[in-house]
């Protein structure tokens, strides 16, 4: 291969528009594929033509590096020692800094913060945020209220949300109380421990054989007669309750919960849960102190109440 | 005829030897794992040092089998259950590799518990390895936490309620417990996106903790060398009988230390 000038020099490719060029043609090429024939045909010729003149440019080599400038001064001259020559820039201190270099260091550290920031928190929200907002309780129908015999409690087993129907089944225990000022009353309780939170049981017979499918706009709803005797026990942990859902024994740190409720056109319609300090008296004269829903475990009265002030919508 | 051969068998070696000096040039990865591999630990080191290898080695069949059954388990409150019925008793494998699953996390941590005591007993906790003990107890937790997401993928009675349970438990934390059952739960009671939420906890975020945090303790480990036992006869800054090399026995790594001088005079 002939030698040519600079070849024993590294060299640099020359500033050059070409490749831009081919570029814009291949843009063109791929846009016009989908826009249109003639604009991908004009890509095309523009590739053409600007990648020719690359490659051309390319293959007649680069003109050298201009290598380091001739010594101004004369050969003779020995040269100035470095410790006895000016100084080009007054000695940076030990632990000096420049400006600039404090400067780019803060920038990008702040903007890279600053993109973490941005990324991390709509991900950070969107990961915690869902289970705090839109929490609307559903509104559950359980039928005509002519099916709840009075001073009688049934089993109740419905899905509070009816799309999730698999994940949402609940259960309830229900009494109607009769009249009361010429409103129907109703006790509905929980089943849900208020130790931590597992089914509790009726105490007494469950009438098995009695048991209906009731539809509603909820789906169905599934009622059996039972007689709970000794009120409502936890398999789990042995918590007991009494008929009214108040604490008898074992670990539960507060009565059973209890749901809301509605007569709509003489239907018994559910509504948010609510947690119960204190009931006196029973059926439809019971005086009931409410407080607002406390999760399993958690005190509703008395100092230990204290350590847990707010609670997340229910 | 023997010169011939050895120049062959230098060839041969050669050309074997070809990719892992390629591979060393350009990462320096094969020095590291024999830096890793090698390294010096205490000459009185026992089975007993084995248990942090067993942890990881559990670790790594849960990571492997976990992977497996995420091919065929569907994180749906509708198909969860009938997905994992339907790897036990359908599918090639499936029993084995669910149970290795199963079984193994139970494994996973017994050990952890075994290697902290073994840990504890033999004083390997102390100066300088403290930090190393914090990681370990941050993996102890992210593993019982990995275990208890795990807990509730196979939605059946015991899981659904057991994780009811679970999450009404750290309910009652004060003031922040209330909050943090519903961000475990995702919502305000167990419902669609629980089991979906749980599924990625556990098989996604806490893995990736642990792994970070396993790395971290790996290298502890390497920095600070194994712990001698507490039988050993070369107590951790004593002088060995012979005088070169200074084996430093407990603190093995090679260091800036100079030979011979003590940390502490000797009483």
């Amino acid at each position: 291969m002939e030698e040519r000038p600079g070849d024993d020099r590294p060299q640099l490719p020359q500033p050059s528009l070409w490749p831009v060029g081919f570029a814009v043609g291949i843009v063109c090429l791929l846009v016009g594929l989908i826009v249109s024939w003639w604009v991908a045909a004009a890509g095309a010729v523009l590739a053409l033509v600007f990648g020719f003149l690359w490659a051309r440019e390319v293959a007649t080599g680069h003109p050298a590096v201009p290598g380091p400038p001739p010594d101004e001064a004369a050969p003779d001259a020995a040269p100035v020692p470095a410790h006895r020559g000016e100084a080009a820039m007054p000695e940076p201190q030990p632990g000096e800094r420049f400006p600039r270099s404090r400067f780019l260091e803060g920038a990008t550290l702040g903007i890279g913060a600053l993109i973490g920031v941005v990324v991390t928190l709509p991900a950070a929200g969107f990961a915690l945020l869902p289970g705090f907002l839109k929490q609307k309780a559903h509104k559950v129908d359980l039928g005509p209220i002519k099916d709840f015999e009075e001073n009688k409690w049934q089993v109740v087993t419905f899905a509070r949300d009816p799309t999730h129907a698999d994940i949402t089944r609940r259960t309830a225990f229900v009494r109607n109380n009769g009249l009361l000022d010429g409103v129907p009353s109703f006790t509905i309780i929980s089943n849900r421990c208020a130790h931590v939170g597992c089914p509790v049981q009726p105490g007494g017979p469950v009438f098995q054989k009695e048991e209906k499918t009731v539809k509603t706009a909820n789906g169905d709803v599934l009622m059996t007669p039972v007689l709970p005797a000794a009120g409502f026990i936890c398999p789990c942990h042995g918590g007991s309750y009494d008929q009214e859902g108040n604490r008898i024994a074992g670990p539960p740190v507060r009565g059973l919960d209890r749901y809301e409720f509605d007569i709509v056109d003489g239907r018994l319609i559910l509504g948010d849960l609510y947690s119960v300090v204190k009931v006196e008296g029973s059926g439809k004269t019971a005086k009931i102190e409410k407080v607002e829903l406390h999760g399993p475990g958690q005190h509703a009265d008395g100092p230990e109440s204290w350590l847990y002030p707010l609670q997340p919508p229910h | 005829m023997a010169r011939a051969k050895s120049e062959r068998r230098d060839k041969i070696q050669a050309a074997a030897m070809y990719p892992l000096d390629w591979l060393e040039e350009r990462s320096g990865l094969v020095g590291g794992v024999r830096y890793f591999l090698f390294r010096k630990v205490p000459g009185d080191t026992s089975w007993w040092h084995t248990l942090g290898s067993a942890t990881l080695t559990a670790f790594l069949v849960q990571l492997v089998t976990g992977v497996i059954l995420a091919m065929y388990y569907k994180p749906s409150p509708a198909e969860a259950h009938s997905s994992v019925e339907h790897i036990t008793h359908d599918l090639w494998g499936g029993w084995l590799v669910r149970g290795m699953h199963r079984w193994g996390a139970s494994v996973f941590i017994i050990l952890m518990f075994m290697h902290m005591g073994r840990v504890f007993l033999f004083g390997a906790y102390k100066y300088p390895r403290e930090l190393n003990w914090i990681v370990g107890v941050l993996l102890l937790a992210t593993g019982l936490f990995e275990g208890l997401t795990g807990y509730l993928l196979p939605f059946d009675q015991t899981a659904y309620w057991a994780t009811v349970v679970a999450v009404n438990i750290n309910g009652t934390a004060p003031f922040v417990g209330p909050y943090l059952a519903t961000v475990l739960r995702g919502g305000a009671e167990i419902g669609p996106d629980t089991l979906s939420r749980f599924y990625s906890i556990h098989m996604l975020l806490v893995p990736g903790a642990l792994m970070g945090l396993i790395g971290l303790h790996l290298y502890l480990i390497v920095r600070l060398g194994v712990t001698s036992p507490p039988w050993s006869k070369e107590a951790a800054g004593s002088e060995p009988e012979e005088v070169a090399p200074p084996a430093r026995a407990g603190l093995v790594q090679p260091g800036p230390r100079a030979a011979g001088v003590r940390r502490r005079p000797t009483e």
